[in-house]
Parts: C-alpha cells; sequence; structure tokens
C-alpha cells in the first residue's frame, strides 16, 4: 500500500499579520511549522503503515525552505519526501496549487490513499485537498474522523458532521482530510531526527511534473486576493435598564428606528 | 506559562545535542507543562509522559549504542534533565533516576549483563532505581545492614532500602548490600535485582514537600533469592560502583537543578513584566532588576559549571568526583536561592498554590540533600583541595 501525506508549511502563530500594503502574511519574524491539521493526516499515514506494511511518502508545494516542514515529517516516521518548488508556483491559488499538486501525485504513480489536513491555519480554505481530488478525478471524502477499516479496494470511514456522523464507503485510491478527532500526533524520536537529518529530499519542479505553465502561478488563479483586512470591532451593545416596561418600549423604538 | 523560547548562549553544543534539548523541549512544553500542577497534587507518577519519553528514544541517550542506546553521555542527559526540570522538577528526576540505576550496568556490568538488561532500559521499555540508602545509612553510608549472603548458585538479600526514587515503578534495580560485614566499605557488593523476584517487595510511598510527581518508596528484601551471575563487578566492589556511579550521576542532578533555576527564572521575569504596583511594571524598578540579574548570573553560572564537568566526564576524565561535587553543590545552592527569590518576586502570590512558582522552591530543595547531601560534597571537595595540595 502507498500513502501520500499533502502537507502545508504555515507561520507557527494563530494571530497573523497581514502585510495592508501587498495583502500578504508577515512572515518576518515568525517560525514556520507543519499546518497543524496536517500533522493528523501525518499520523494517520504513519498508522496505516504500522498497520498495513504501507510505504509513507510527504508531499508539499512551497518554496525551498519549506524543506524543513518535510524532514520533520520524516523525523516523525515518512519514507519519503518530495518538495514541489519553482517560481512558476508564486501567486497561485487553492486552485492552482492543488493542480500543481496533483501533477506530482501523478508522476509519484503508485498510491492508494492521499491524505491531507482539513484546512490550512493561514489561509483557511479546505479547498487544496478537494481540488487534488477533481484534479485527478477521485473519490474524496472530507473532514474524515475514522478510518473504520481498509479492505483490498475499498475504504470506510467515518466523516463529521455538523450534526454527528457520516459512515462512508469508498473505492481505493480515495483522497481522504481528516479533522483532528482522527488521532493524537506522536512526537518525533531522536532517532528520526537524525535520519531525518541526513535523509535526502526528493526536488521537483513544474517541468519535471509536466504542470503547463498557464495553470500555474497568478495565470491559473481564477480567484484574486483583492483585499485582505481585520474585520471591524463590534462595537459595544447598549444596555437599556431601569423599569423593565419603560425599557421595553426603548428597545422597541430602537428596533423601528433600525427597520 | 512562560515560554520555552528563548536565546540561548552559545554553549559550543553538538548538534545531536541541540536535537536534544529541542525535543526535550518539545515534551516539556507539550506534555509536562499541562500536567505538572496536577501530578504534584496527586504524587501520582507520570506512566505517560515516562513512555512518551521513551518513545522518544530519550532513555537511549546515555547508553551505548551497541546496546541499543545512542551513546553515553553525561552531557546529553544533563540536557535532557536540565530541559525538564525547567517545567517539572519531579517528572525530571524520575527520568534521570534511571541513568542512575543503569549507570552501575554500564560502568561495571560484563557482557551478559549488559546485553541482557541496558537494551529494555534503552528503549525505555523499561526502568531502573538504583537502591543504597537505608533508614541508617544515609551520609554514612558504609552503615549498611542489606546483606547478601552466598548460597551456592545465588545470593540471599536481607534488608531494607528507603527513599529510593522510582522504587515500585522501576523493573530493574541496582541494589548495594553487604557480602561480608567484618570489611566496613570494601565488604559491600552491587547487585541487579529485577521486579518481581520472590522475596522482593515494596514498603511504603513517602509522602514528599517536592518533586512529588516522582515515586520514593521502600524496597523490602527477606530471604530474596537472585542468580549469582547478578553481582555487578566482584564482591567488595560495592562502593567503587557507588562512587563511580555518582560521579557520573552527579552532574544529572546539577543539571535538574540549573533547569530548576532556570524554569524559577523564566516565571519571575515573566511576572514582574505584568505584574503593576505603583503605576508602573514591577520589572521597571532596579531593585527588582538586581535581583533578576543576580539569579540569572548565577544560573548561567552553575549551567557553564554543569556542562564542563559533563564534558570532563564525557572526554574520559576518570577523578572526577571533585568536580561533580562541585558541579551538584553550586547548581543546587543556585537553584534554592533562584527560586526562593523567583516566590519573592511574586510575593503573596508566589505563595499561593495557584501559582506555579511556590513549587519550584519546594522541587529545588531536594537538589541539596539527595545524591549526598551538599555537605558531604564539601568534604568530597575539600578532602580532594587537601590531597591535590599535598602531592
Amino acid at each position: 500500500m502507498n500513502v501520500i501525506v499533502c502537507i502545508k508549511q504555515v507561520p507557527d502563530t494563530t494571530n497573523v499579520r497581514i502585510n495592508p500594503e501587498t495583502n500578504t502574511l508577515v512572515r518576518e519574524g515568525v517560525e514556520s511549522i507543519i499546518n497543524p491539521f496536517d500533522m493528523y493526516a501525518i499520523e494517520e499515514g504513519l498508522r496505516i503503515k504500522e498497520k498495513f506494511g504501507a510505504k509513507v511518502t510527504v508531499l508539499t508545494m512551497g518554496p525551498p525552505q519549506a524543506e524543513a516542514a518535510l524532514r520533520e515529517a520524516i523525523s516523525l516516521g515518512a519514507d519519503e519526501a518530495i518538495l514541489l518548488s519553482d517560481r512558476a508556483f508564486a501567486g497561485s491559488d487553492t486552485w492552482a496549487t492543488s493542480y500543481a499538486l496533483s501533477r506530482a501525485i501523478e508522476k509519484i504513480k503508485d498510491f492508494d490513499i492521499i491524505l491531507c489536513g482539513k484546512q490550512a491555519s493561514d489561509g483557511d480554505t479546505a479547498q487544496v485537498g478537494p481540488g487534488i481530488a477533481a484534479h485527478l478525478d477521485l473519490p474524496q471524502v472530507t473532514y474524515v474522523k475514522k478510518i473504520e477499516e481498509i479492505g483490498d479496494k475499498i475504504i470506510k470511514v467515518e466523516r463529521m458532521t455538523e450534526e454527528g456522523f457520516e459512515i462512508l464507503e469508498g473505492k481505493l485510491p480515495i483522497l481522504l482530510t481528516v479533522v483532528k478527532e482522527i488521532n493524537e500526533p506522536r512526537l518525533p524520536s531522536l532517532k528520526g531526527k537524525m535520519r531525518a537529518k541526513q535523509a535526502s529530499i526528493i526536488k521537483w519542479t513544474a517541468a519535471d511534473v509536466s504542470a503547463s505553465g498557464s495553470l500555474l502561478g497568478l495565470n491559473g488563479s481564477p480567484t484574486q486576493v483583492v483585499k485582505i483586512f481585520s474585520p471591524e470591532k463590534r462595537k459595544n451593545g447598549k444596555i437599556f435598564d431601569g423599569d423593565i416596561n419603560e425599557a421595553a418600549d426603548q428597545i422597541i423604538k430602537g428596533l423601528k428606528g433600525i427597520i | 506559562m512562560c515560554s520555552l523560547r528563548r536565546v540561548q548562549l552559545d554553549y559550543l553544543l553538538t548538534e545531536e545535542q541541540i536535537m536534544i534539548r529541542d525535543l526535550c523541549r518539545q515534551i516539556a512544553k507539550e506534555k509536562i507543562e499541562p500536567r505538572a500542577a496536577e501530578l504534584d497534587k496527586s504524587e501520582k507518577f507520570p506512566k505517560e509522559i515516562i513512555a512518551d519519553m521513551a518513545k522518544s528514544d530519550l532513555f537511549g541517550i546515555f547508553i551505548p549504542e551497541e546496546y541499543g542506546g545512542i551513546g553515553v553521555g553525561v552531557l546529553n542527559l544533563c540536557i535532557a534533565t536540565e530541559e525538564f526540570s525547567r517545567v517539572c522538577g519531579g517528572i525530571a528526576v524520575s527520568y534521570a533516576a534511571s541513568a542512575l540505576g543503569t549507570f552501575p550496568i554500564i560502568l561495571y556490568g560484563n557482557d551478559a549483563q549488559k546485553k541482557k538488561y541496558l537494551p529494555d532500559l534503552a528503549s525505555g521499555k523499561k526502568i531502573a532505581a538504583f537502591g543504597l540508602t537505608e533508614p541508617s545509612a544515609g551520609s554514612d553510608a558504609s552503615n549498611l545492614q542489606t546483606t547478601a549472603k552466598k548460597e551456592g548458585e545465588h545470593y540471599i538479600l536481607n534488608g531494607v532500602k528507603h527513599f529510593i526514587t522510582n522504587g515500585g515503578d522501576a523493573e530493574t534495580y541496582t541494589v548495594i548490600a553487604m557480602t561480608d560485614k567484618n570489611k566496613g566499605a570494601r565488604g559491600a557488593s552491587a547487585f541487579i535485582v529485577e521486579k518481581g523476584t520472590p522475596g522482593f517487595t515494596f514498603g511504603k510511598k513517602e509522602e514528599k514537600m517536592g518533586i512529588r510527581a516522582s515515586s520514593t518508596r521502600e524496597l523490602i528484601f527477606s530471604d530474596c533469592k537472585i542468580p549469582k551471575e547478578n553481582l555487578i563487578a566482584k564482591e567488595g566492589m560495592g562502593f567503587i560502583v557507588t562512587m563511580k556511579t555518582f560521579d557520573m550521576s552527579r552532574p544529572g542532578v546539577a543539571a535538574q537543578a540549573v533547569g530548576i533555576a532556570q524554569g524559577a527564572l523564566d516565571l519571575a521575569v515573566k511576572y514582574s513584566k505584568e505584574r503593576i504596583q505603583f503605576g508602573k511594571t514591577i520589572s521597571s524598578f532596579q531593585g527588582l532588576q538586581w535581583m533578576l540579574a543576580d539569579m540569572a548570573t548565577q544560573t548561567e553560572a552553575a549551567r557553564a559549571l554543569v556542562y564542563s564537568v559533563a564534558r570532563m566526564v564525557d572526554a574520559g576524565k576518570t577523578n572526577v568526583g571533585k568536580e561533580s561535587a562541585m558541579a551538584k553543590l553550586f547548581a543546587s545552592d543556585t537553584a534554592m536561592r533562584v527560586a526562593t527569590d523567583a516566590v519573592q518576586i511574586f510575593g503573596g502570590y508566589g505563595y499561593m498554590r495557584d501559582y506555579p512558582v511556590e513549587k519550584f522552591m519546594r522541587d529545588a530543595k531536594i537538589t541539596q540533600i539527595y545524591e549526598g547531601t551538599n555537605q558531604i560534597q564539601r568534604n568530597i571537595i575539600g578532602l580532594q583541595v587537601i590531597k591535590e595540595m599535598a602531592k
């Protein structure tokens, strides 16, 4: 069995700052980490490996420094790591990103399960996982909270919904995005860290994965970020106190004024 | 709580040592810190955290590679112990005491003993404990009452050890017992005793002032029969095994003290920047800045001494009794002073259990007492200094 885990390197902060001039994330002085949701995807891949003897390949698209995220995945137990990096990818939106990743996955060729975190902590779009499945024409299940069983050609999973959960069956190969309820990610080991330091990272460019230039970067991105801003703080509510009848009248008057 | 990230002085650590430090810091932050207060209160042995340390290979950093470890490194052990102690001295000592129990086998065990015991200790599948102290043999370790009598292919152990860290929770015990009482200190021998051996039971679990997450218990031997192969080195070598073990382990206790000092300092600095009195943060008062300056300087000096002694041991220097004692003495006195001042900086809040700083003061105290009281350390240092002068 072959498992591919797609990960993203993100700034280590839940309080992301935005440069108002460029509408991009301020990365200076912020340490980079693996997107926390992807840690659950890596862990699930490693559990499949331990149970079925699968090979786990981690894949990321990003600048050269994203190599650190791949090494961390290796220190946790991943077998192979691929960095998709090229100037041509710069400015890609979720559609172009998922296209590029799908090209790399085509090149990897042998895979049974693709795992992604449900979304990245910086962009919060939750679109890249489903996008990859769309580009590869694969079945997909999002928000998976449990893999119940993996059969010869079939996988059975529990998918979290707002009301409860669904049990779904799908054909392999399949793409799953996972939620944090699925497992508890392990810590790296010292031997793993040493192995990760020595490991060679496979590096592919757009040409290596035969990605079409017109579908990458800003050109290949149907969405454009026009503006990013922090929403205005909500104004404080108004308190009507005193006599309850008077207060009620005041509220009704106030509401009528709005309508 | 305090952030565990901070700009470090350059301690000339190897890449491997930096990996150990970062990994231990991660475990301290993610696994230990959230549970430190609860474990301190409940006095529960941190089984799950020990298992996490094991999975991360941290019990291998003081065990040779050929027996499943990563290589003997006293500095490695110090770095790990320091990082854990920065968050919880109790959990840290549970970890370091396994090294203490393992050192006799590493130093004096024969190949068969090493093959039998070290791989499981390196993987953390089992943890170790060291049994020396007895009710009437503390600083005066030559007054041991526990006996080991040879009978054919076995030794029969009788007696009681107390205040044994990891007692009851460890699987592998190295125990010092008298094989010939008439010979005094030269009549002591070291043995390996496995948990579950008939005649080997555990007595009272102590309730302690500090390091409460660690377990401290009596070991009771009553006609406990162990195979003669479990004798470490030769009969009569017990005290040499003990002294050389302490030479290796004392830097670890000293590192525990450095960690406690640093942890208390971290908390004090953070608090002083938040606490407002007389309309300003208390960190803006020079009197308080001077306190912090002394605390930081003393902690740094202790760390420098500990690392330098650990490096001496790792470089193969054999007679490190004096230096080891100096590191333990200086670092533990520093921990006590720094932790006490940290409580002072917190004022009334520092005295309350709702704040984490009083725990550091309680945890610090033991470092002046165990693995040889600081008075015994001064004896060791004093005698050695005089001896060197006579040469």
